[in-house]
């Protein structure tokens, strides 16, 4: 009923190619946009930004990096926390190098020269694929925490090893630093990944995401149809990194202040994005919203039910924390392996033909 | 299961109506899941016992009743800021994250919210210089500290000089674990022994190659900034390799029973840091047990009382509790603010005669804290480990730390603080 494409014409190429191409998809869409950037702000305290929404935004878009590899061109990555790491740390050298310089230009730089080290990491899927590409990322994830741990140059030759990011401001406002307000962090975060997910929308949609996809479901059929498999695999990595290192530059700017490449960006870090694409969805913009606000959520509200409402006590919650997100990935591994994005797709199907399927 | 949830709303209801009676709101950042569980549950025990029971003998303190708030953190920053967000609110007193990581995301936000925060023993080393950070304090003792106490303990044990020894540190590649090294540089400028650097990744499970290079070398000491499951497998591989325990030193977080005990006969003479004493006789723990464990209201099984960690818990709850007291006579209220308990820690004062009001006389050093030290004493004792007693034995009394190396390092590292983040550093 309200979800229809009956009577909902189409005049132009133009209408036709746009990104939500149904009428109530559209309007859901700028609802969404509206409530996230017009009303939110006003009703955000400590507590929802640093708990719920600043990790969720920036895990969203660790997500959509990573399921552009992964979900889009079928290259498994387990080097997101190493990525992660590059950004970040790009981000605090060029904060302490350029002061001056704005830190919206130094999150979009650290991001870029994430996907240049991406790309690097990248040039062995072009000879192995599956398992042993997991396992060489995963030599990219130990030894750029290594690296990050071993070289004090990384972090200025701080006696504890740790970064800590300035205070920065973006037209007045502070984005950075300990006297932040809840609605800077939110926004610059909500900024970062509006933009993010536009392009990589728009790049899955392009020449760029079907020459992915078409490494992805048969890398060989690809290359004979002319598509080159150098060019689409390293795109892959840059444009990947990029995002991941967006979202780490994000995550150790704004949201925690300081980090320590180990604990920050370890392995756990890599299969919690991975996971969240598992869960959200491969291959899909919207599954790496859905997994990344499920995986964000689950242990804030599990810690809410359990701890606060039921009164039990907190180890028991944080165990049982492992065993239902261990059982939902199994769950949705089986039941199904598209996850959120797909049950999405399903009640969409469904809600187009009600009240009359048949 | 209809008479479960309607249980389970009016507890919800309860505790909703709670924040209505006058409190003192302690909130507990433990860690009883992961590696570092097993440092973390008896110290996270020894805090909520002592308060447990400064409720049901003396009814809290200064007739205000006292409200725990558990939160796990798992020894992950991420879970830390997310307890510190949701308890902040509550009004909480004082923060006791027992996590270096942490401490480090916290430090820059209690500034800004004006709670206090009481890093005792760990945390960052230069936040005992109150005059830049107000709201920090680590009391007793703090990292350099711990490391000169150890190389004034050697000192003392190879009759005043360390010329030509060498010394090998085995550390937590992680911040808690680099903070001593700069200490321990400074001293082997000063001392002439040869200090080498052996990193542990977290968690601390893999070090067969740390201690081969350890077997290759033979440093003269080996000493240990280790936590959590990193000890446990250190003197294991210590004592796989032969190599002589009485010279294996760990610092204050690397000497609790559940450190040596996998080990067996194996860890007998191990050596550790201590900032308080042992000793499972003290008055407090019997009230405990009679008021607390017996009455069913102890954090964990009551198995920890009078273990190193659990001691050293309740001996934090002891010294935030003194604090609490002292802010309640400066201000002449018994319901006091965060901003009154900094005030209560600065003030803080703690003599032979306070630690028997405890029931635990000499549990710690006597100490003072002023605006210009948070860092107490700064005196630590060094423990043996007697494999067939079961118990750490103390081999000295307090030992000083050497604060002509000390203070200036204090000095730079907080002024450098301070003048990357625009404090102006002072005491009004």
């Amino acid at each position: 009923m309200l979800y229809r494409e009956a009577g909902d014409f189409k005049t132009s190429y133009q209408d036709d190619s746009q990104t939500f191409p149904i009428t109530f998809d559209r309007y859901r869409y700028y609802a969404v946009l509206a409530i996230a950037f017009g009303i939110i702000p006003f009703l955000i305290n400590d507590y929802w930004a640093s708990s719920i929404l600043v990790p969720f935004l920036i895990y969203s878009i660790a997500a959509i990096g990573l399921n552009i590899l992964t979900g889009y061109c079928g290259q498994v990555s387990l080097g997101t926390g190493g990525f992660m790491a590059v950004g970040a740390y790009a981000c605090y050298k060029l904060m302490t190098a350029f002061p001056d310089v704005s830190i919206a230009i130094h999150v979009v730089l650290a991001g870029g020269i994430t996907a240049l080290v991406g790309m690097a990491f990248g040039l062995p899927s072009l000879r192995i694929k599956g398992f042993y590409l997991a396992v060489a990322t995963l030599a990219a994830q130990f030894f750029l925490v290594w690296l990050f741990n071993k070289v004090s140059w990384f972090y200025n030759y701080s006696a504890s090893g740790q970064i800590t990011a300035p205070d920065r401001f973006v037209f007045g406002y502070q984005v950075t630093g300990a006297e932040t307000t809840a609605v800077a962090k939110y926004m610059i975060c909500l900024v970062f990944l509006t933009i993010a997910a536009l392009i990589a929308r728009n790049l899955t949609r392009g020449m760029l995401g079907r020459q992915w996809m078409a490494i992805r479901d048969m890398d060989i059929a690809a290359e004979i149809i002319g598509v080159n498999p150098l060019k689409a695999k390293l795109t892959a990595f840059g444009w990947s990194s990029f995002f991941i290192g967006i979202a780490g530059a994000l995550f150790f700017a704004v949201y925690l202040g300081a980090v320590e490449v180990g604990e920050a960006f370890g392995i756990q870090k890599s299969f919690l994005v991975l996971f969240m694409i598992i869960i959200g969805g491969l291959g899909s913009i919207f599954g790496s919203f859905a997994g990344a606000a499920f995986m964000v959520l689950l242990p804030v509200v599990l810690k809410l039910v359990g701890v606060d409402l039921f009164g039990f006590p907190t180890d028991i919650v944080a165990h049982f924390q492992l065993v239902i997100v261990g059982g939902l990935i199994i769950l949705f591994l089986v039941a199904e392996p598209h996850g959120l994005a797909q049950l999405w797709r399903v009640a969409k199907e469904k809600l187009r033909l009600w009240p009359f399927p048949y | 299961m209809k008479t479960t949830k309607l249980a389970a709303l009016a507890l919800a209801g309860a505790l909703a109506s709670g924040p209505a009676l006058a409190e003192l709101v302690i909130p507990d950042l433990s860690y009883r899941t992961g590696p570092y569980a097993a440092g973390g549950i008896p110290f996270s025990d020894g805090y909520q016992d002592y308060f447990t029971l400064l409720n049901e003998r003396d009814g809290g303190i200064g007739g205000e009743p006292i409200r725990l708030i558990e939160c796990e953190t798992g020894y992950n920053t991420e879970k830390g800021v997310e307890c510190y967000e949701s308890t902040k609110g509550e009004g909480a007193l004082v923060y006791q994250p027992l996590s270096t990581g942490i401490t480090y995301q916290l430090i820059p936000k209690t500034e800004a919210d004006g709670i206090p925060l009481h890093t005792m023993g760990y945390g960052r080393t230069s936040a005992a210089n109150g005059a830049v950070f107000r709201n920090v304090f680590n009391y007793p003792a703090n990292y350099w500290d711990g490391a000169s106490v150890i190389v004034n303990y050697l000192l003392e044990e190879n009759g005043g000089s360390l010329e030509g020894k060498s010394i090998a540190l085995l550390y937590h590649n992680s911040a808690y674990g680099k903070e001593p090294i700069r200490t321990l540089e400074a001293l082997s400028e000063m001392h002439g022994y040869d200090l080498s650097q052996l990193a542990v990744d977290h968690p601390g499970q893999e070090q067969k190659s740390q201690w081969l290079q350890i077997r290759r070398e033979r440093p003269d000491y080996v000493i240990m900034w280790g936590w959590g499951v990193m000890n446990q497998v250190a003197v294991q591989e210590a004592a796989n390799i032969g190599f002589p325990m009485e010279n294996f030193i760990g610092n204050w977080w690397a000497g609790a029973e559940h450190d040596v005990t996998p080990a067996g006969a194996a860890a007998d003479g191990y050596k550790s840091l201590n900032m308080n004493r042992i000793n499972p006789d003290l008055p407090v723990f019997d009230d405990i047990r009679e008021h607390v464990v017996d009455a069913g209201m102890a954090a964990g099984d009551g198995s920890n009382v009078g273990s190193v960690l659990y001691t050293r818990g309740m001996y934090a709850a002891m010294l935030a509790a003194e604090a609490i007291e002292t802010a309640q006579e400066i201000h002449g209220v018994s319901e006091i603010t965060p901003a009154m308990m900094r005030d209560g820690m600065e003030a803080l004062e703690v003599t032979e005669e306070t630690m028997e009001e405890w029931g635990a006389p000499g549990v710690g050093p006597a100490f003072e804290v002023t605006c210009a030290d948070h860092g107490g004493s700064g005196m630590g004792i060094i423990q043996q480990w007697d494999a067939d007693a079961g118990q750490f034995v103390a081999l000295t009394d307090y030992i000083e730390s050497d604060s002509s190396v000390i203070d200036p390092l204090v000095e730079e590292d907080s002024m450098a603080y301070a003048a990357e983040n625009d404090v102006e550093p002072g005491c009004n």
